[in-house]
């Protein structure tokens, strides 16, 4: 499958303060009017500009805190389509993968705001189609890719009954 | 081959020869989630078609974030909580029981268990010798449904800590000073092993602060050794039949080790915005503090209030300071009063709160206004964590956070009054 879009760019640990903010808390119950304050604090403006499809495109360590999964979900709710960053937070990541939201990690140096980027997610290659260069992604364990490809945890454990590990 | 903790623990769990880097179906001793959570985990078990759990003894839901609710939006989410509970038969902590790390470490987490969580800081049990991790929602409800969640088995960091903490120095200055070394994402998805004298001597509460803290250097977990202070602790807790040992073989195989002096340890901080801005207090001493906050599933034990009630006996806390007290939950509340801790605070000016978390997340209670400094005994000072990104907050052991009350700046311990 490949996704379109363009990069929005974050800096280092991003943490899951930041995506949703604790002031938020109450919102966890309506998540769709959670996802207006999505990253809020790291960018002010990022509710009103973030179209469908477009990459959050981060550097290390994104994700870093709680294990708020409503971090996960408000970024795939605004019609983000994957997250790229050098690294991540393992609650984060596990929690993304569990939800249907692709994370991918690999050297985003090379992305600028504003990019337009090509992601193929079965080859594990991002395109970056503003700059012409190609990137590969560090792959993901095989449980995760089953997780994903099912729809995420809960339709994965439906359609296998137990964790389907290769 | 040897086997650290983690391999040990997890293979247990998998009946499998499991090392670092395997993937494993473990089952779990313990699952539980928070009112910040739950509410989406239950969602996830209903989608799941499921109205029971794996065991619902050890199965446990807590309101502890918002307890008690401050809005109608969270009083309706601890009624799903509530129901689910009645439903159920699963274990509910209302509002004032305490902070669930807490609570788990007083009632129910044993050695060489596996323990899940629905809060990052679920990794404190971790200093009992279980293997103790923090995940999100969904992850929660699958393991709340089948018993059992899947690993990838972490590679270990073993830190070897030798040498006496100085007077005025305590195991949170210790954390600090090796979270200012390692860096937030240094030991990203490793078990941390703390081990050496430093720790065979600490009482549990000092270790609880280490393996609480263990998330923020990326950790799945930070694990201790059970010993004598392990086997005592459970004793007092009323069930020292669950002891067993359980340690890392001689010939394991660490990713890395790390060893440190504890006795060249000072007083240390974290600065805004991260918890790996590392400062001496030396550093930054002198600067005002509108809110000192003592308590969370860090430092709001009872050992941690007495060393408070230490420094705030018969003294008033600084006429521009508010200072916060939260203890970490009702059992450990019940014994500060009964030891005359309370009655110290409340007479040095302090403010106490309900057992809970909220103030440390920025839910209720201590919001700081703009540009308000805060300095707090709690384990994260990320942008915005206690209610408003223009607040400042500044991470400290109960002693540094004591004594800065009663001056009104961020003061050194070590020069008692």
């Amino acid at each position: 499958m490949k996704l379109i879009g363009k990069a929005l760019k974050f800096e280092d640990n991003i943490s899951t303060d930041l995506i949703i903010p604790g002031r938020y808390f109450h919102l966890r119950t309506d998540l769709q009017e959670l996802a207006k304050h999505v990253l809020e604090d790291a960018d002010p403006d990022l509710a009103k500009k973030v179209q469908k499809g477009d990459f959050v495109v981060a550097g290390k360590n994104f994700g870093m805190g709680s294990s708020r999964e409503h971090a996960a979900i408000v970024i795939k709710l605004t019609g983000v389509s994957a997250v790229l960053a050098k690294s991540f937070a393992r609650i984060f990541y596990r929690n993304a993968v569990n939800i249907g939201l692709p994370v991918l990690e690999l050297d985003t140096n090379g992305i600028d705001e504003g990019n337009e980027l090509e992601v193929d997610l079965s080859r594990g290659i991002v395109f970056n189609k503003t700059k012409k260069f190609e990137m590969r992604v560090k792959p993901l364990p095989k449980v995760m890719v089953n997780i994903l490809e099912d729809g995420g945890l809960v339709a994965h454990i439906k359609k296998h009954r137990d964790f389907k590990l290769d | 081959m040897g086997k650290t903790i983690a391999e040990k623990i997890l293979s247990e769990h998998s009946n499998k020869d499991a090392y670092a880097n395997d993937i494993v179906v473990a089952n779990i001793d313990i699952a539980f989630v928070q009112d910040g959570t739950g509410p989406l985990t239950i969602q996830e078990l209903q989608k799941l078609g499921k109205e029971e759990v794996f065991n619902s003894n050890r199965t446990m839901l807590f309101i502890d974030h918002a307890a008690p609710s401050p809005r109608e939006e969270l009083s309706n989410a601890h009624s799903i909580l509530r129901n689910f509970a009645k439903k159920t038969g699963v274990r509910l902590y209302e509002i004032g029981a305490g902070i669930s790390h807490q609570i788990l470490i007083e009632d129910h987490v044993n050695p060489g268990e596996v323990i899940v969580g629905a809060d990052s800081h679920t990794c404190t049990s971790g200093a009992m010798g279980a293997f103790a991790t923090g995940m999100g929602s969904t992850d929660i409800a699958i393991a709340m449904a089948l018993g059992k969640t899947w690993f990838r088995v972490p590679e270990t960091f073993r830190i070897n800590i030798d040498g006496k903490l100085s007077r005025g120095v305590y195991s949170k200055d210790l954390m600090l000073h090796f979270i200012g070394i390692i860096k937030a994402d240094g030991a990203t998805y490793k078990s941390l092993e703390f081990a050496g004298e430093t720790i065979e001597n600490m009482i549990m509460s000092e270790r609880l602060t280490l393996a609480n803290m263990a998330v923020e250097t990326g950790a799945k977990t930070g694990l201790i050794a059970s010993d004598k202070k392990t086997k005592q602790f459970l004793e007092q807790q009323g069930r020292g039949n669950r002891f067993k040992t359980i340690r890392s073989d001689e010939d394991a195989i660490y990713e890395r080790n790390i060893d440190i002096d504890a006795s060249n340890i000072v007083p240390m901080v974290s600065a805004p915005y991260a918890v790996d801005n590392v400062k001496t207090v030396e550093k930054v001493t002198g600067i005002k503090v509108d809110q000192v906050f003592i308590g969370t599933c860090t430092n709001g034990r009872l050992e941690d209030l007495r060393v408070v009630a230490e420094y705030l006996k018969g003294k008033k806390k600084h006429v521009d300071t508010r200072l916060i007290v939260a203890p970490a939950s009702r059992t450990v509340y019940f014994q500060a009063i009964k030891e005359g801790i309370i009655q110290i605070l409340v007479e040095a000016g302090a403010l106490i709160f309900p057992p809970g978390c909220g103030a440390c997340v920025g839910i209720h209670g201590g919001i700081l206004g703009n540009n308000e400094v805060c300095l707090s005994t709690q384990n994260r000072n990320f942008k915005g964590r206690m209610g408003n990104p223009r607040g400042e907050i500044y991470l400290c052991s109960p002693a540094t956070a004591a004594i800065s009350a009663i001056k009104g700046e961020i003061t050194d311990p070590r020069e008692r009054i």
